[in-house]
């Protein structure tokens, strides 16, 4: 299986894989905000996620009622439809769900904790990834083929299953759901930067500062990485809206997060069970919500990996 | 080519070993299954009477060597909840699966190939950046929500296809198969579109990067000079050479549908092994959430084999290197 | 439209811009050039000097962003710049072939041999399987394969460079053209088989009265084979003439200048002499004459582009200072 993988990483390497095209970019910034700008929907994609981030942080100050306040969620305004009034006397913009909670409150919140977690889960599977991926690169001999193994077996498993796994064993909550997620992704990074810091580490610049006697921690951080980072920031990107997916379809098959603290995706399960019935806002407001996070990412995603790709520059 | 083969077969078997230890150490720690099986009034008697005849007293290592020998067998245990043996539970519910990930594939491969190609061909024409921007939408679009969203306007509001469960069955060449039937085609159609999206837009953007990498090659250009037809440089030169990474990754992702299957299956209730692994993790019913990996296991180690050797006949290339080596 | 007495290939006045991003590129810039029927055309020049870009237009095989914006290919009196799409596919490797530069790049690594000849073939003619398969062996043993039968059945990588270079020959040759472009054959061969390549095109010439045009930046090989020669620089043909004679007598500094940095035997131990600075980005052209700013003859008139003129019969020339004296 691990040998599928190896001839995979030929056929991709030889067909116009991401990975192996990143070597050597040294775009200076402004000529890559030029090129990024060429892109309208990649512009359009940036300012909506930052948007996202920004309701997503200042939730507490943008939400009309606070979902998580036991005491002003009455079980009497459940269901109700878009435009309709809670027993508060506040209007329901996009309807109540099932326990009675404004959906528009309970998506900013739910925003809030899928993104969060998104963006926690990769963060932290970066970190661990970078670390390992660059040790097996510089170690290399039986270190690195074993560490690769390990990637390849893993990666050989689909994300979703390797997750499920994970959270029927720890459970649910969000510290249970980001460890599921971060194993889940480490290996992806750990992948990518070792490719390229083989490619890399190949470079005159390497071995002059291996002749000039540096140490190899220096080496490796100082000199090596910050050549790596292009494909890792590409990676990054796709891996965070891979992520916020991810914890989204977990928490709709019941794991991931809990119901007291509901994510996107658990707010959308959540209304599933409504929806033969016709109360279709309990599901689909909080998926187009999900949908417009995800996009924006990835759509930036897509234009940095061809901005920050050489080979696709005639 | 046999050395090739064999030392696949080594390496597949070492990965069966090290999942089939993970597996049941993970599952292992999942609830308390005499929690289940005994009523609540039952006194600790009982339940020590229960636990020991169920070997869940023994240490941990000596219950993973009775599994494994049981499993060599072909004994993964009985289910908690239907008293059955959990390898026939999954066994049953195999083909509508295995159906469901078909159509799928077939689906994202009829149309993801020529849609990827004709992108790759005139990256700049509108339809080509309309196809590019479907994909993403494919690649973001959470799959259990667009089973929801096509449930709500197909079956609820449209009402032309149903929204739940499997149509009927037919047994064809020994396999029940659902699909040839109108009933049993318009159960599966929206699953299926559903798993298929996903990959569709895979097959798309690889079929893209591949037919824009090998139109800068210099042998289209020759086979240009050759005076040959556009058709035939598309169809013979460009799609044999994007074929490569399409069935490599295709074969590889088979699995993943399968995998993923659980999400769809548990939207339409369709009757799969995806859905009976979900309401066995709601159920704590270890035995058929062991078995379900095992066999996930034994799946993806055979795919990938299956894939080497797919890739080696495909690529002359690969095909040297095995001589060499 | 042909006629037999129009020689083979005429191109007159080409222009092939690019039209990229960062401005126009003028590729080629009013090329005009004959190819007569059994004659050798040396094209030489930089890389970048357009050669490369010539010899695609003649074949219509220019891509995007580039096209030829000017001038006529006249193809035995046919004009192929306005020639439909179906018809130039029906003259390329029929009656117009060409080889490239790089034979590892060529041909189709996951295509058998004789798939790539016998489509060669049958995309002109109505030929069964078994006949197109005895002409494809015939031709991998006219240009020297050995066991030929075995080797159609072969993949691109069973073979080594010079191989493969002689297939690629053996499918320009296959429907007998009469006119082959042949694009720096053997610059990435080893001298020993470029010699024998040569010596093999040279003789199919003469034998089949094929005119060649010979693109290359190597004016030893230029000596050797061509009958005529055309000195290109940034997108220009600055000299041209017979090759005996421009090489003799070379009246473009520039010409000059690349015939005295090549290394010879009867110069040894004196410096070689070299042509100062660098070939010109296309996209930023100096004014006037492109090669001013390297030459060693410049003057005021410079500053506008030269015409063309005929210094004596047989000869053209782009140059407001040429070399008239008798050479150093």
């Amino acid at each position: 299986m691990t040998v599928a993988q190896d001839n995979m990483d030929v056929a991709v390497a030889a067909h116009g894989d991401d990975r192996d095209k990143f070597e050597g970019v040294q775009t200076p910034f402004r000529r890559f905000l030029s090129d990024y700008c060429e892109s309208k929907l990649a512009v359009i994609g940036f300012f909506v996620i930052s948007a996202i981030t920004l309701v997503a942080i200042f939730a507490p100050l943008l939400a009309p009622t606070d979902p998580y306040d036991l005491a002003s969620v009455s079980i009497m305004d459940s269901r109700l439809a878009p435009g309709q009034a809670m027993m508060t006397g506040t209007t329901a913009h996009l309807g109540t769900d099932g326990a009675g909670r404004d959906m528009v409150s309970a998506m900013i919140y739910g925003l809030r904790i899928s993104l969060g977690v998104g963006i926690g889960s990769g963060v932290i599977a970066m970190v661990i990834g970078i670390s390992v991926g660059l040790f097996s690169a510089y170690a290399g001999g039986r270190v690195d083929s074993v560490v690769m193994r390990i990637v390849d077996i893993q990666l050989s498993f689909p994300a979703i299953l390797v997750a499920l796994i994970l959270l029927v064993t720890l459970g649910k909550g969000v510290d249970k759901t980001i460890i599921a997620l971060v194993v889940v992704q480490w290996a992806y990074y750990a992948r990518t930067i070792r490719g390229t810091a083989l490619v890399e580490r190949r470079r005159e610049y390497i071995e002059s500062a291996v002749c000039l006697g540096l140490s190899e921690r220096r080496i490796m951080f100082r000199h090596l990485l910050p050549n790596c980072l292009a494909p890792m920031i590409v990676v990054g990107t796709m891996q965070v809206a891979h992520a916020i997916s991810l914890e989204a379809t977990l928490s709709f098959l019941g794991l991931g997060m809990p119901q007291t603290e509901p994510s996107l995706g658990r707010l959308i399960s959540n209304g599933f069970e409504y929806i033969m019935s016709g109360k279709y806002w309990i599901s689909v407001y909080p998926g187009i919500a999900l949908l417009v996070t995800i996009v924006s990412i990835n759509l930036v995603g897509d234009r940095l990996r061809d901005v920050l790709n050489p080979r696709l520059q005639k | 080519m046999s050395v090739f083969i064999i030392r696949r077969l080594l390496q597949a078997g070492l990965v069966v070993v090290v999942m089939s230890f993970i597996v049941f150490s993970g599952v292992f720690m999942v609830g308390d299954p005499i929690e289940i099986l005994v009523s609540d009034d039952a006194d600790q008697e009982e339940r020590d009477r229960m636990i020991k005849s169920m070997g869940l007293d023994k240490p941990f290592i000596v219950q993973y060597g009775l599994f494994v020998a049981k499993a060599v067998q072909g004994d993964l245990g009985e289910s908690f909840v239907f008293n059955e043996p959990a390898l026939l539970l999954i066994l049953d519910r195999m083909p509508a699966t295995m159906e469901l990930a078909v159509v799928a594939l077939l689906i994202a491969v009829v149309f993801g190939i020529p849609l990827g190609v004709w992108a790759g061909l005139k990256p700049d024409s509108l339809a080509s950046k309309s196809i590019m921007t479907g994909s993403i939408l494919g690649f973001s679009l959470p799959t259990f929500w667009v089973g929801i969203m096509m449930i709500l306007l197909f079956a609820v509001y449209l009402g032309w296809l149903p929204s739940t469960g499997r149509g009927d069955v037919q047994v064809i060449l020994g396999m029940p198969i659902s699909v040839f039937s109108w009933d049993g085609f318009s159960h599966v159609l929206m699953p299926a579109v559903n798993l298929a999206l996903f990959k569709l837009s895979l097959v798309i953007r690889l079929a893209r990067a591949g037919t824009r990498e090998v139109m800068h090659q210099d042998y289209i250009k020759f086979a240009r000079a050759k005076g040959l037809s556009d058709s035939r440089i598309i169809l013979i030169h460009v799609m044999k050479n994007i074929m490569i990474p399409v069935v490599t990754v295709l074969g590889l992702e088979f699995g993943g549908l399968v995998a993923f299957s659980v999400v769809t299956e548990t939207v339409f209730a369709w009757p799969g092994m995806g859905k009976l692994l979900i309401d066995s993790i709601g159920q704590l019913d270890r035995p058929v959430i062991v078995a379900y990996l095992m066999i996930i296991v034994f799946l993806f180690v055979f795919i990938n084999l299956f894939v080497d050797i797919l890739y080696s006949l495909l690529d002359p290339r690969v095909r040297l290197q095995d001589v060499k080596a | 439209m042909s006629n037999a007495q129009a020689p083979t290939l005429e191109v007159r006045d080409l222009q092939t811009y690019f039209f990229t991003k960062g401005g126009i590129a003028r590729a080629v810039d009013g090329v005009s050039f004959t190819v007569e029927r059994g004659k050798v055309l040396g094209l030489v020049g930089e890389s970048g000097s357009g050669k490369t870009v010539t010899g695609f237009s003649v074949l219509g095989l220019v891509d995007e962003p580039g096209r030829v914006v000017g001038g006529e290919i006249l193809y035995h009196g046919e004009n192929l710049v306005t020639a439909s799409p179906d018809r130039m596919r029906a003259l390329r490797g029929a009656n117009i072939a060409m080889i490239f530069q790089d034979p590892m790049m060529t041909l189709n690594p996951v295509l058998r041999i004789d798939t790539q000849m016998i489509e060669a073939i049958q995309a002109h003619e109505q030929v069964s399987d078994d006949d197109a398969r005895q002409r494809a062996r015939d031709a991998l043993g006219q240009v020297g394969i050995p066991s030929p039968d075995e080797r159609l059945r072969s993949y691109p990588h069973q073979f080594s460079g010079g191989m493969r270079q002689r297939v690629a020959i053996a499918i320009a040759l296959l429907n007998k053209p009469d006119l082959i472009v042949a694009d720096e054959p053997t610059t990435a061969l080893d001298v020993t088989i470029q010699g024998q390549i040569l010596f093999e095109v040279q003789k199919l010439c003469e034998e089949t009265g094929t005119a060649l045009i010979w693109i290359t930046h190597d004016l030893s090989v230029v000596a050797g084979l061509a009958d005529d020669i055309c000195v290109m620089y940034a997108g220009r043909v600055v000299e041209q003439g017979a090759v005996d004679n421009v090489l003799d007598r070379p009246m473009h500094p520039y010409t000059h200048g690349l015939i005295g940095s090549v290394p010879s035997r009867n110069k040894r131990g004196q410096p070689l002499s070299q042509i100062p600075g660098m070939t010109p980005s296309l996209l930023a052209l100096p004014e006037g004459c492109a090669f001013s700013a390297r030459c060693p003859r410049v003057g005021d008139a410079c500053s506008a582009i030269p015409d063309v003129s005929a210094p004596e019969a047989g000869r053209e020339l782009r140059c407001h200072y040429p070399i008239l004296e008798a050479a150093p």
